[in-house]
C-alpha cells in the first residue's frame, strides 16, 4: 500500500532517474500496453486542438444565414450540409466544440475545487463542519440530478453561466465524497504525524502533504465527470435552457435538427450528436485509462 | 424483529432528507427572476393591482412566513396553480403521471431483462465475444446522449424503414383513448377489449421505451458483470463446486443470487438518471408525461409548475431509494446479523 502514484519499471536505475522521467516511462509503458488509452489521449488532444484553433479555420461563418441554400445535404461545398437557415453545419459543429468544452471544463473545475476543499476539510477536521456538509451533500444527492439542474437554471435565469453553476452544483457531491474519504484515511499517516512534529500548521499539512496524495483517484473521477458534464449541458440546452439561438452549441443544434430528422434531413442533428458522442466517449475512455494508470487494482 | 427495526430506522432517515428537499425547492423558486405578481396581473396592470396580487400570493411577506405558508400548502396537497394551463399543479402532475410511469416502467423492464443476462453471460464466459459485446455496450451506452439515440431510432425505424409509427405521442391519430382504469393505455385498452387501440399503444410505446432502456442498460450490465465476476471468484463458490454441486445449481443458486445484491443498490443510481432522461425522451417523442409538462412550464416561467415538478420528482426518488433499501434489507441475510 503505497501512496506513490508512479512506480518505476526499472528498479535498478531508480536512484539515477528523476521523478519526471520515471513518471514518463510509466506513462509510455501504459500507453503502449493499452492502445485504447493511447487512442483516448490522441482524441483528447485533437478535440482540444479543434476547440482552440477551429473557429479561426472554419470555411464558413457559423452565423451567416443564406435562405437560398437552406437544408442542403452534405456536399463538397458544405461538408456537413446546411441547416434550415442556410448556415454551414460543419462550421457550427467546430465552433460549438469550443463552447461545449468551455462549459464542461469550467463546470467540472468549479465543482472539483469546491468539492475537494469541502471534502478535505470535512475529512480532516470532522466535527460540525463534517456533519453540516454531509447533510448538504445528502440533500443535493436526494434530487435526481438532471431535475435539480433544471430547477437551478429555471430559478437563476436562462444563461450559460447558470448552466455552468448548475452543472457544478450537481457534480459537487462526487468530489466531496471522494476527497473526504481519501483525506480521512490519510489523516494520521506516518508522514502527516512527522509533519506535525516538525511544526507545520494543520492547514499546510492538509494542502501541501495530504491533498497531492489524494489527487490520483480524483483525476479519474474528473475525467469521467467531464463526459457526464458535457451530456448534462447538452441535455439542458436540448430542452431549451441556457444557450439561445443563434449560438452554435451541440445540444441546441440537435434540438433544432430534431424537427427535421422526421422528414429526412438527417445531417442537421446527426453531426452535432456524433460530435457529442465522440467527446463523451473520449473522456470516458480517458477516465478508464487513467484508472489503469493510477490504480491497477481497480481495473474492471 | 431485527429486520423491521432496520427498515424503520431507514424510513426515519428519509424524514430529514424530505425536509431538506422541501427547503431547497422553496429556496429555488423564491430565487426566480421576475415578479410572479406582475405576471399574474397582466400587461396593463397598475402598481396598486400588482401590490394587491402580491399580497394575495403572499410574496410581500418575510421569507419564514412564506415558507410556513408553503409547508401548510404542501400538507394539504396544494402545489399551487399552473399559470400556463390554469389548472392546479397537483392535478396536472397526477394526470400526466401514468404516461411517464408507463414509459419508465416498460423501459426498466426491458433494460433489466437484457442487461442482467448480458452481464451474467459476460462474467461466466469471460473474454469471449459476448464479454466484448457487453463491454462495448457498456462503454457506448454511457457515452450516448439519450435524446440523440431517440432521434437516431426515429430516423432509422420510422423514416428509413417505415416500421415504427410517427413519434406523436401515446396513440396514433386513428385511435381514441380507452376508458380510464389504470392510466396505462396498454392495460386500459386490453381491459376495454379494444385490440386495435392496444396494438397502437404498444407500437407507440416501443421506440421511446427502447431509447430509455438503452440508456439504463449500461450501468446495470456493468454492475451485473462486475458483481458476478466477484461472486464467481469467491470462496463459498469454490466450496460449492468442490462439494460436487451441479454447475447450473452453483451458478444460479449461489453465484447469481449473491451477485444480484449490488445490482439492486445500483438501481437507485439508475433511477436518478432515468428520472432525468425521462424528460429528454418525452421531448423527443412528444410523450405527454410529467417531463413534457416541466419543459413547457420552464419555457413560460411557470414557477409553481416547475417547483411542483422538482419537488415531486425528488420525493419520488427518495421513496424509490427507500423501497430499494428495504428490498436490500429483506433479501440480504447478513444485514440481520450485523444490525
Amino acid at each position: 500500500m503505497t501512496d506513490a502514484v508512479l512506480n518505476s519499471p526499472i528498479p535498478a536505475a531508480a536512484s539515477r532517474t528523476s521523478a519526471w522521467s520515471r513518471g514518463f516511462a510509466h506513462f509510455r509503458y501504459v500507453m503502449t500496453s493499452n492502445p485504447v488509452t493511447f487512442l483516448a489521449f490522441v482524441m483528447l488532444a485533437a478535440m482540444i486542438a479543434v476547440a482552440v484553433f477551429g473557429p479561426m479555420m472554419v470555411p464558413h461563418d457559423p452565423l451567416a444565414t443564406a435562405a437560398d441554400k437552406a437544408l442542403k445535404p452534405p456536399t463538397w461545398q458544405h461538408w456537413f450540409g446546411t441547416d434550415q437557415l442556410g448556415r454551414d453545419v460543419f462550421s457550427r459543429v467546430v465552433v460549438a466544440t469550443r463552447l461545449d468544452l468551455l462549459i464542461s471544463v469550467s463546470a467540472v473545475a468549479l465543482s472539483f475545487v469546491c468539492g475537494a476543499m469541502m471534502g478535505a476539510c470535512a475529512g480532516y477536521w470532522g466535527g460540525w463542519f463534517d456533519k453540516l456538509s454531509g447533510r448538504l451533500l445528502d440533500t443535493i444527492m436526494a434530487f435526481p440530478l438532471f431535475v435539480l439542474a433544471m430547477g437551478i437554471v429555471a430559478a437563476a435565469g436562462n444563461t450559460i453561466q447558470n448552466i455552468v453553476i448548475a452543472t457544478a452544483i450537481i457534480n459537487l457531491p462526487f468530489y466531496a465524497r471522494v476527497a473526504r474519504a481519501e483525506v480521512s484515511i490519510r489523516r494520521n499517516a506516518g508522514y502527516v504525524q512527522a509533519a506535525r512534529l516538525s511544526g507545520n500548521s494543520e492547514l499546510r499539512i492538509l494542502i501541501a502533504k495530504i491533498l497531492p496524495n489524494t489527487l490520483p483517484p480524483m483525476m479519474v473521477q474528473l475525467s469521467l465527470n467531464m463526459g457526464w458534464a458535457i451530456l448534462n449541458a447538452a441535455g439542458l440546452s436540448f430542452i431549451g435552457l441556457g444557450v439561445r439561438p443563434p449560438t452554435a452549441e451541440w445540444g441546441i443544434m440537435v434540438a433544432e435538427g430534431a424537427n427535421y430528422i422526421v422528414s429526412g434531413e438527417w445531417w442537421l442533428a446527426l453531426f452535432p450528436g456524433a460530435a457529442l458522442m465522440l467527446a463523451v466517449f473520449t473522456f470516458n475512455l480517458l477516465g478508464d485509462g487513467l484508472r489503469d494508470l493510477v490504480d491497477p487494482q481497480r481495473r474492471t | 424483529m431485527g429486520q423491521l427495526a432496520i427498515i424503520f430506522a431507514r424510513v426515519l432517515q428519509a424524514v430529514p432528507t424530505l425536509i431538506g428537499i422541501v427547503i431547497v425547492t422553496f429556496l429555488l423558486t423564491r430565487a426566480l427572476p421576475g415578479d410572479p405578481a406582475a405576471y399574474f396581473a397582466g400587461a396593463a396592470a397598475t402598481p396598486e393591482s400588482i401590490a394587491e396580487i402580491r399580497a394575495k400570493l403572499g410574496t410581500d411577506q418575510p421569507l419564514p412566513v412564506q415558507f410556513w405558508r408553503y409547508v401548510q400548502d404542501l400538507g394539504s396537497g396544494n402545489l399551487g396553480q399552473s399559470v400556463s394551463t390554469g389548472q392546479p399543479v397537483a392535478t396536472e402532475l397526477l394526470k400526466r403521471l401514468p404516461a411517464s410511469l408507463e414509459l419508465t416502467l416498460t423501459a426498466l423492464l426491458l433494460s433489466v431483462a437484457v442487461a442482467i443476462p448480458l452481464g451474467v453471460l459476460a462474467a461466466v464466459r469471460q473474454d469471449t465475444w459476448i464479454d466484448q459485446l457487453c463491454r462495448f455496450v457498456v462503454t457506448a451506452g454511457v457515452s450516448l446522449p439519450t435524446f440523440f439515440t431517440g432521434l437516431l431510432l426515429v430516423y432509422v425505424f420510422y423514416f428509413l424503414l417505415g416500421v415504427a409509427p410517427a413519434p406523436l405521442g401515446r396513440l396514433d391519430l386513428m385511435h381514441i383513448t380507452p376508458p380510464h382504469v389504470t392510466g396505462f393505455l396498454v392495460f386500459d385498452s386490453l381491459i376495454a377489449r379494444e385490440w386495435g387501440t392496444a396494438w397502437s399503444a404498444v407500437k407507440q410505446l416501443l421506440l421511446p421505451s427502447i431509447t430509455l432502456a438503452l440508456f439504463t442498460l449500461a450501468p446495470i450490465a456493468r454492475m451485473t458483470r462486475a458483481s458476478m465476476l466477484q461472486a464467481l471468484s469467491s470462496e463459498y463458490l469454490r466450496t460449492a463446486r468442490a462439494a460436487g454441486l451441479s454447475r447450473g445449481r452453483v451458478l444460479m443458486v449461489y453465484a447469481f443470487r449473491n451477485a444480484l445484491l449490488p445490482v439492486v443498490t445500483t438501481l437507485g443510481m439508475v433511477f436518478s438518471f432515468t428520472l432525468g432522461a425521462n424528460v429528454l425522451v418525452e421531448k423527443v417523442f412528444a410523450w405527454p408525461g410529467i417531463g413534457s409538462f416541466a419543459i413547457e412550464a420552464l419555457v413560460v416561467s411557470d414557477y409553481a409548475a416547475v417547483q411542483g415538478f422538482v419537488l415531486s420528482m425528488a420525493v419520488l426518488f427518495v421513496l424509490l431509494n427507500l423501497v430499494i433499501d428495504t428490498l436490500y434489507t429483506l433479501i440480504d441475510p447478513r444485514v440481520q446479523v450485523d444490525g
